[in-house]
C-alpha cells in the first residue's frame, strides 16, 4: 500500500544517481559556449564589466558625427538612438515583466502629445525643458499606471487585446481631438506643429545648424539612452527586478512567495510607460511637429522586433536589436541596397537551413543552373520577357538570371506571389530528394516575386524583407542575438 | 492556542466537494503529515491556507486571526510558505536568484533607491545575497558552487525540488507547507529529505505540514498524521493510529469510494 504512488514508479530502475544532473549542467554550459579559440576570447571578455562596456559603447557611438559629416545619416544615427531607448523601454514590460504590451508605442505618442502641448505655440505654453521632461516623463508613468489599472487581472491573450485597444482609442483621440468638446486641442489630423526645441537655461538648442542636421540632438539622445540603461540595469538586478521576471516565470508561484504580482505589473507597465513617453519629447523636440498615425502599428511591429530579434529580457541584446534595425530599415529604402540585402538573407537563410546537409552545394548550383535556363528559354520564346531595365554591378548579374518582363501582365503579381506561399509550404512537407527538387524552383521564384514585385513597391518590400531576416535569425538563435537561453515549457 | 487553525473550512468546484467542513489545529514547531489518495483535497487544503483558494464556508486562523480573503502575497508575509507538487520554479533564472527573489516581502529597497544604488539598498542587497546563500547550503553542496549561477531549468528533479523548498525558506516563513517534497526522488534521496525536514525544524524553528504519499517518510517525521478522503478527514492521530485505522486502509484500497459521497 505504503509504496504506490504513481511517482516513485517514475524513478528508472538502474537510478540515475548524481550523474544525471552533473550532465544537464554541463551539457547546457556546453552548448552555451563556441568551441575552439572563439571560446577562450568570449572567456576573457566576460571579465570585463558591464559599465566597460557601455562606456565603450557610448564612446564609439559618440564618435558617428565625428566620422560622419552628412545630416542624413547623422539624423539616422539620432532615429536609432530613440530606437534604442524604446526598445529598453518595451523590455522592462515585455522581456522581463512578461506582459504583452501592444499599446507601448501609444505612451510614446502620450509623450511626443504630452511635450508638444506643454512647449508649443498651441497654446502658448513654453515650460523650460528642465520642467518639460520631467513632466512628461511622470504623465507617461501616470497614463501607464492607469491603463494597468484595468488590465492588472488580465493575462496573456486578454491583456494584448486590451492594450491593442488602448493604442487604438489613443489613434481615434488623437486624430479627433480636433473638435473635442468644441475646443481643438490635438490638432487632429494635421496634429501639432511649431513645437519648441530643447532649451536650457534660455538658450535653444537648435535642430538645423546652417541646413543640417546639429548633432547636439544626438548627443542628447545618447546621455538620456546611458542614463536610462543604467536606472533599468540598476532595477533589474534589485528586488524589484527579480519580482518582475519572477512574475514572467510563474504569477502564481511569484505571488505564493509573498510578491505582489498586480502591484508589479503596473509597476513594470508604469516604468516602460515612462522611458517610452521620455522618448516621444526627444521626438517631438526634434521633429517640432506631431502627427497621431506617428505612432501606430509599424512603429510598434518595429520596437517588437527589435526586442525580439535582439533578445527579449536583455538590455544589450534590445539595443543591438535597435542598432541592426534602425539602419537596415533606412537602408532597405533605397532599392539598390535592399536587392543585396535580400539575396544576401536569401543566401544565408537557405545555408542555415541546410547547415548540415551535404546537398547545400547542389541545390545552389541547380538554382543557379536553373535560372540561367528559364532566362534563355524565355528569351528564345519573346524576347521582351526579359527586356526590363537593365542595370550594371550585382544587380546586372541578378538580371541576367531573373526573369525580368518589362511590361507586367496584371495576374502576373497576385500568382506568382501566391505561388511562391504555396511553393515555400510544400518545400516544408517534403523530405529527402524531393524536398531538393521542390527547393530549385522556389527559390527562383521567390527572386523572381522579389524583382518584379517586391521591388516595385518598396514600402511593404522593407518589412517583408525584415520578416525574412527574422525567420532566419530564429532558426540559428531562437533567442535574439544576445538573449538568454530560455525554455518555455519543462 | 494552535499557531494556524481551519475552522469547518469547505470548499467545492462546481458540485464537487474538495474539501468538506475541515477542522484541523497545528501548534507551533510541530510536524504533521496530510496523507490520503489521489484526489483527496491536500493540495486543495494547501491552496485554501494560502490564500489561492477563497473558502465557501468556515476560517482559517494564523495566530488566532482570520487570513480569510488576504492575497497569497499578503499571507505569505504572515508567515505562510510553500512549495508546489508540480514544482513551479522560475525556471529562467538562476539558482541563486530563484531563493533572493523570495526575499521580497521582507526587503524594503524600493525602485528609485534601486536605481540609485543607494548604500542601504546595497547592504540590503548583500544580505540577501547571504540569505540565498545560508538558504541554499542547506542541502550541502547540491545546490552551490558552480550551480549558483545556472539557470534552474538545468537543475535535476530532485534538485528542483529542494530549490523549491530553499526557495520557500527564504520568505523567512513560521508555516511550511511541503507539498510531496519526496515526490520523485531515488530511495537515498527519499530518507535524505526525510533527516532534512526533521533539520529544517531544528535549524529554522518552522511548524512544518508536508503531504506526502512515501509512508515511510510519513512515519519518519510526523508528529501527528490526517488522512484525508473526498475531502473529509477520516483520520487523525500517531502515525500507528491512522495507519491502521480501518477507514484510511479502505480509503487506500479504494474499497470505500462508493460509500463516500
Ligand atoms: N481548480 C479546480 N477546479 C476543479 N476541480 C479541481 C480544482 N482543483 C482541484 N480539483 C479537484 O479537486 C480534487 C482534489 O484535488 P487535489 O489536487 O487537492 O488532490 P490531492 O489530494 O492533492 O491529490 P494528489 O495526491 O493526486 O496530489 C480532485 O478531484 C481535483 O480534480
Ligand atoms: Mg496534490
Amino acid at each position: 500500500m505504503t509504496d504506490s504512488t504513481p511517482h516513485s514508479s517514475s524513478i528508472p530502475a538502474s537510478g540515475p544517481a548524481v550523474g544525471q544532473d552533473e550532465w544537464v549542467a554541463r551539457h547546457a554550459a556546453r552548448r552555451l559556449m563556441p568551441v575552439g579559440p572563439l571560446r577562450t576570447v568570449e572567456e576573457r571578455l566576460r571579465i570585463v564589466p558591464w559599465w566597460a562596456w557601455l562606456v565603450l559603447f557610448i564612446a564609439a557611438m559618440s564618435l558617428l558625427p565625428v566620422v560622419e559629416s552628412s545630416g542624413y545619416v547623422r539624423r539616422v544615427g539620432f532615429d536609432t538612438v530613440l530606437y534604442m531607448l524604446l526598445a529598453l523601454g518595451l523590455n522592462v514590460v515585455v522581456g522581463w515583466g512578461g506582459l504583452l504590451d501592444l499599446g507601448y508605442v501609444a505612451f510614446y505618442g502620450v509623450g511626443a502629445y504630452a511635450y508638444a502641448l506643454l512647449d508649443s505655440d498651441k497654446f502658448g505654453v513654453h515650460l523650460p525643458t528642465l520642467v518639460a521632461v520631467p513632466v512628461v516623463v511622470v504623465i507617461g508613468a501616470v497614463v501607464g499606471f492607469l491603463l494597468g489599472l484595468p488590465s492588472r487581472r488580465l493575462t496573456g491573450d486578454y491583456l494584448a487585446i486590451v492594450t491593442l485597444f488602448f493604442l487604438q482609442l489613443f489613434q481615434t483621440v488623437m486624430t479627433n481631438g480636433d473638435s473635442a468638446f468644441g475646443h481643438n486641442l490635438t490638432g487632429g489630423p494635421n496634429g501639432i506643429l511649431r513645437i519648441d526645441p530643447l532649451h536650457l537655461f534660455g538658450h535653444d538648442l537648435t535642430v538645423q545648424h546652417q541646413g543640417v542636421f546639429a548633432v547636439s540632438y544626438f548627443y542628447v539622445a545618447l546621455g538620456f539612452f546611458a542614463v536610462v540603461f543604467v536606472a533599468l540595469r540598476f532595477v533589474n538586478s534589485s528586488r524589484t527586478g527579480r519580482a518582475w521576471r519572477s512574475l514572467r516565470e510563474d504569477p502564481l508561484a511569484a505571488e505564493a512567495m509573498g510578491m505582489p504580482v498586480n502591484w508589479l505589473k503596473l509597476m513594470s507597465f508604469s516604468f516602460g510607460a515612462a522611458v517610452a513617453a521620455l522618448t516621444g519629447t526627444l521626438f517631438a523636440a526634434l521633429n517640432a511637429s506631431v502627427f497621431p498615425l506617428t505612432f501606430y502599428f509599424v512603429l510598434l511591429i518595429t520596437v517588437y522586433t527589435m526586442v525580439i530579434l535582439g533578445g527579449s529580457g536583455s538590455q544589450p541584446g534590445v539595443v543591438a536589436g535597435a542598432l541592426i534595425i534602425s539602419p537596415l530599415l533606412e537602408m532597405l529604402r533605397d532599392p539598390g541596397k535592399s536587392r543585396i540585402i535580400f539575396f544576401a538573407v536569401l543566401i544565408g537563410g537557405v545555408g542555415l537551413a541546410a547547415r548540415r546537409s551535404r546537398t547545400l552545394g547542389v541545390a545552389a548550383a541547380a538554382t543557379i543552373a536553373f535560372g540561367f535556363a528559364v532566362h534563355e528559354l524565355a528569351r528564345a520564346i519573346d524576347a521582351s520577357w526579359v527586356s526590363g531595365e537593365k542595370a550594371g554591378g550585382f544587380a546586372g548579374a541578378v538580371d541576367h538570371w531573373v526573369v525580368h518582363p518589362a511590361q507586367l501582365a496584371s495576374w502576373i503579381p497576385p500568382v506568382s506571389y501566391i505561388g511562391l506561399i504555396a511553393a515555400t509550404l510544400l518545400v516544408t512537407t517534403l523530405h529527402g530528394r524531393l524536398r531538393l527538387v521542390a527547393l530549385v524552383p522556389t527559390l527562383y521564384l521567390s527572386a523572381f516575386v522579389w524583382e518584379n514585385v517586391m521591388l516595385a513597391k518598396p514600402e511593404p518590400a522593407r518589412y517583408i524583407v525584415l520578416g525574412l531576416i527574422l525567420i532566419a535569425l530564429m532558426i540559428l538563435r531562437p533567442n535574439g542575438l544576445l538573449g538568454e537561453r530560455r525554455v518555455e515549457i519543462v | 492556542m494552535a499557531l494556524l487553525e481551519l475552522q469547518g473550512v469547505s470548499l467545492a468546484f462546481g458540485g464537487l466537494k474538495v474539501v468538506h467542513d475541515l477542522d484541523l489545529q497545528v501548534e507551533e514547531r510541530e510536524i504533521v503529515s496530510v496523507i490520503g489518495p489521489n484526489g483527496a483535497g491536500k493540495t486543495t487544503l494547501f491552496n485554501l491556507i494560502t490564500g489561492i483558494y477563497r473558502p465557501q464556508a468556515g476560517d482559517i486562523m494564523l495566530d488566532g486571526a482570520s487570513i480569510v480573503g488576504l492575497e497569497p502575497h499578503q499571507i505569505s508575509r504572515r508567515g505562510i510558505s510553500r512549495t508546489f507538487q508540480t514544482l513551479r520554479l522560475f525556471l529562467n533564472m538562476s539558482v541563486k536568484e530563484n531563493v533572493m527573489a523570495a526575499a521580497y516581502g521582507h526587503t524594503r529597497a524600493g525602485i528609485f533607491r534601486s536605481m540609485l544604488r543607494t548604500p542601504g539598498m546595497r547592504r540590503e542587497e548583500r544580505e540577501i545575497e547571504a540569505l540565498a546563500h545560508e538558504r541554499l547550503a542547506f542541502f550541502g553542496e547540491r545546490l552551490m558552487g558552480y550551480r549558483w549561477d545556472q539557470p534552474a531549468f538545468s537543475l535535476s528533479y530532485a534538485n528542483r525540488r529542494r530549490l523549491e523548498i530553499a526557495r520557500a525558506t527564504a520568505t523567512n516563513p513560521r508555516i511550511l507547507l511541503l507539498d510531496e517534497p519526496a515526490a520523485g526522488m531515488n530511495p537515498a534521496e527519499t530518507h535524505e529529505i526525510t533527516e532534512l525536514i526533521a533539520k529544517l525544524r531544528e535549524d529554522g524553528g518552522y511548524t512544518i505540514l508536508v503531504i506526502e504519499h512515501d509512508m515511510h517518510v510519513v512515519e519518519g517525521i510526523s508528529d501527528r498524521v490526517v488522512a484525508l478522503d473526498h475531502g473529509i478527514k477520516i483520520a487523525e492521530g500517531s502515525f500507528e493510529s491512522v495507519a491502521t485505522n480501518e477507514k484510511v486502509v479502505e480509503a487506500y484500497l479504494g474499497l470505500n469510494t462508493a460509500a463516500t459521497k
